[in-house]
């Protein structure tokens, strides 16, 4: 990548090194520019106004809906905006899982799912008396499909796993998985929010039922989320929120709903945040996510290389299949280096990541967490081992 | 790096390495109350036993970074034998000193003064405070 790449992003200046892409990405200009753009010159609503700025946002507004689609492989009506992955898989929870589990039913996780993922299916498990079920990780962390074999039978209602760890950074085989969860009858919804962003997501391949992702983590706007869906799934699902723009006829007693997606859309959508999602989706089209998931994991084989040189360092993914390294200064708590690195205008993440369940099963309280993505640098990752090697030092020095 | 120098002073690592007052009793007469801070990973539970309006005893047990233990530390030493009301009188000063509010300098904090460096750094403000509302909780005081 180059110099021109790195000028898109108006955040990275002076000596900040931005290494928490995963948590959310830096924003193109293009995106900036195309909020702005919204805000300043469009400012109306969707679906609803006859005069010229309104017919506009309409039109930006689906045919962002349109290059999502194109983006996934899908049909334009198989694409929900909602608030973000979280948002996503939450309708999906309430309106096909509590919808559809009834005691006995088994929910398919894992340890390796962030809270996003995990929580609404505890809850769904809760509240229809349906058994969570996890598929054990091998030793390294990751989901084998032997293991997920084990779990898998004629109870398994729902599958709810990954696509990418945004922990560990490895990439779940959601094909296979897919295609043996269908032999149960089962359906598959998959947390893409680490995964959009590095690999080509084909929803028609994969063959996924539902599945789910944020535009902030893929250079967009915060805010805005996808969740696809198969039309026949959408179709018969009933809307989770109500209100505004999702009806079709309002009686005093009984009322209907558009057809999908619009019915799962009810009031003032972030509309501004869906035009610049669009933009973020052609920028990465234009640069191609097989060239950016090269380049990171060119940067990742370089900063895992590096970082294994140190002593006294543990790192729990070597073998990620994205940008995402974990890690940690041993005998350091993760929130004290954490400020270390802060102090010299490092930015990564320091806790639990949101995944509190993969921190237990690596028997460890809190982590280091960086992201390489596109827009970084080897000499960033250079300055990152110094101020790595320093904080070592550092922290023996104050008795730790 | 003066500035870190300022977190991570002496008596703070000191407390961090060898806690005082670790570790909980099963006894119904203590007050127990645990606070988990999920994003990064901090557990502390705070104990108090109170015998006619005085802390008799303060225990504590934490897991977490150096600040949120050590403050977790200093904190049942200060308050043992403190009656009630003076007790929470600290806490709040306390807790105003490391957020970074106003707070009365004349009131002595003994040793938790040397926590007063953590209002450089808001992203450890919780790591300071957690042990010290849990305390307050066990009070009754919100």
């Amino acid at each position: 990548m180059n110099k021109k790449i790195i000028s898109d992003f108006p955040q990275i200046k002076n000596d900040y090194i931005y290494f928490d892409t995963a948590a959310t990405s830096l924003k193109p200009k293009a995106v900036i520019e195309a909020v702005n753009m919204y805000n300043e010159i469009l400012s109306a609503n969707i679906h609803r106004g006859m005069y010229f700025n309104s017919v506009k946002t309409t039109e930006l507004y689906e045919e962002a809906r349109s290059v999502v689609a194109k983006f996934i492989n899908a049909k334009e009506d198989e694409i929900v905006f909602t608030r973000g992955t979280t948002s996503s898989i939450n309708l999906v929870a309430y309106s096909y899982g509590l919808v559809n589990l009834k005691p006995g039913d088994e929910i398919i996780v894992s340890e390796q799912e962030h809270h996003s993922q995990f929580l609404p299916w505890q809850n769904v498990a809760k509240k229809t008396g349906a058994k969570l079920r996890f598929v054990e990780l091998n030793s390294e962390g990751k989901i084998t499909i032997e293991m997920f074999k084990k779990v898998l039978n004629d109870k398994t209602k729902v599958v709810a796993l990954n696509y990418v760890s945004n922990v560990l950074g490895y990439i779940n085989d959601i094909k296979e998985i897919a295609q043996l969860t269908h032999q149960k009858n089962a359906i598959i919804v998959v947390d893409a929010a680490q995964a959009i962003q590095h690999i080509k997501v084909d929803v028609v391949d994969l063959d996924v039922d539902f599945l789910a992702f944020s535009g902030h983590k893929m250079l967009g706007p915060t805010g805005v989320g996808i969740l696809y869906g198969k039309s026949r799934h959408l179709d018969i699902l009933e809307p989770m929120e109500f209100g505004g723009d999702m009806n079709e006829d309002v009686e005093k007693t009984e009322s209907t709903w558009k057809k999908s997606p619009l019915k799962f859309e009810a009031g003032t959508m972030p509309i501004a945040e869906v035009i610049g999602l669009k933009e973020a989706i052609t920028y990465l089209e234009n640069l191609g996510l097989e060239n950016i998931h090269s380049y990171s994991m060119n940067l990742y084989q370089y900063l895992q290389n590096e970082i294994s040189k140190i002593e006294g360092i543990t790192v729990y993914n070597p073998n990620s299949d994205t940008g995402i390294l974990t890690y940690n200064i041993d005998s350091v708590p993760a929130h004290d280096a954490i400020t270390y690195y802060a102090e010299k205008n490092i930015a990564l993440r320091s806790g639990q990541h949101c995944a509190k369940l993969i921190h237990d099963f690596l028997n460890i309280h809190s982590s280091l967490r960086v992201t390489v993505y596109f827009y970084n640098t080897k000499e960033e990752i250079d300055r990152f081992i110094e101020v790595t090697k320093e904080a070592i030092k550092y922290f023996k020095s104050v008795g730790f | 790096m003066t500035n870190l120098d300022n977190l991570y002073r002496e008596i703070i690592m000191e407390h961090y390495k060898n806690p005082r007052n670790k570790g909980l009793l099963d006894d119904p007469r203590y007050t127990k109350i645990r606070i988990k801070n999920p994003s990064c990973g901090d557990d502390i539970t705070v104990q108090t036993l109170v015998e006619k309006g005085i802390i008799k005893d303060c225990r504590q047990e934490a897991t977490g970074c150096s600040i949120s233990v050590a403050s977790a530390s200093v904190l049942t030493e200060i308050m043992i034998n403190k009656p009630v009301d003076e007790a929470i009188r600290l806490a709040e000063n306390f807790l105003n000193m490391v957020s970074n509010k106003e707070y009365d300098e004349t009131l002595d904090l003994e040793e938790a003064e040397v926590f007063g460096g953590v209002k450089q750094f808001p992203a450890r403000i919780k790591c300071a405070s957690i042990a010290w509302v849990a305390f307050k909780d066990t009070l009754g005081k919100e």
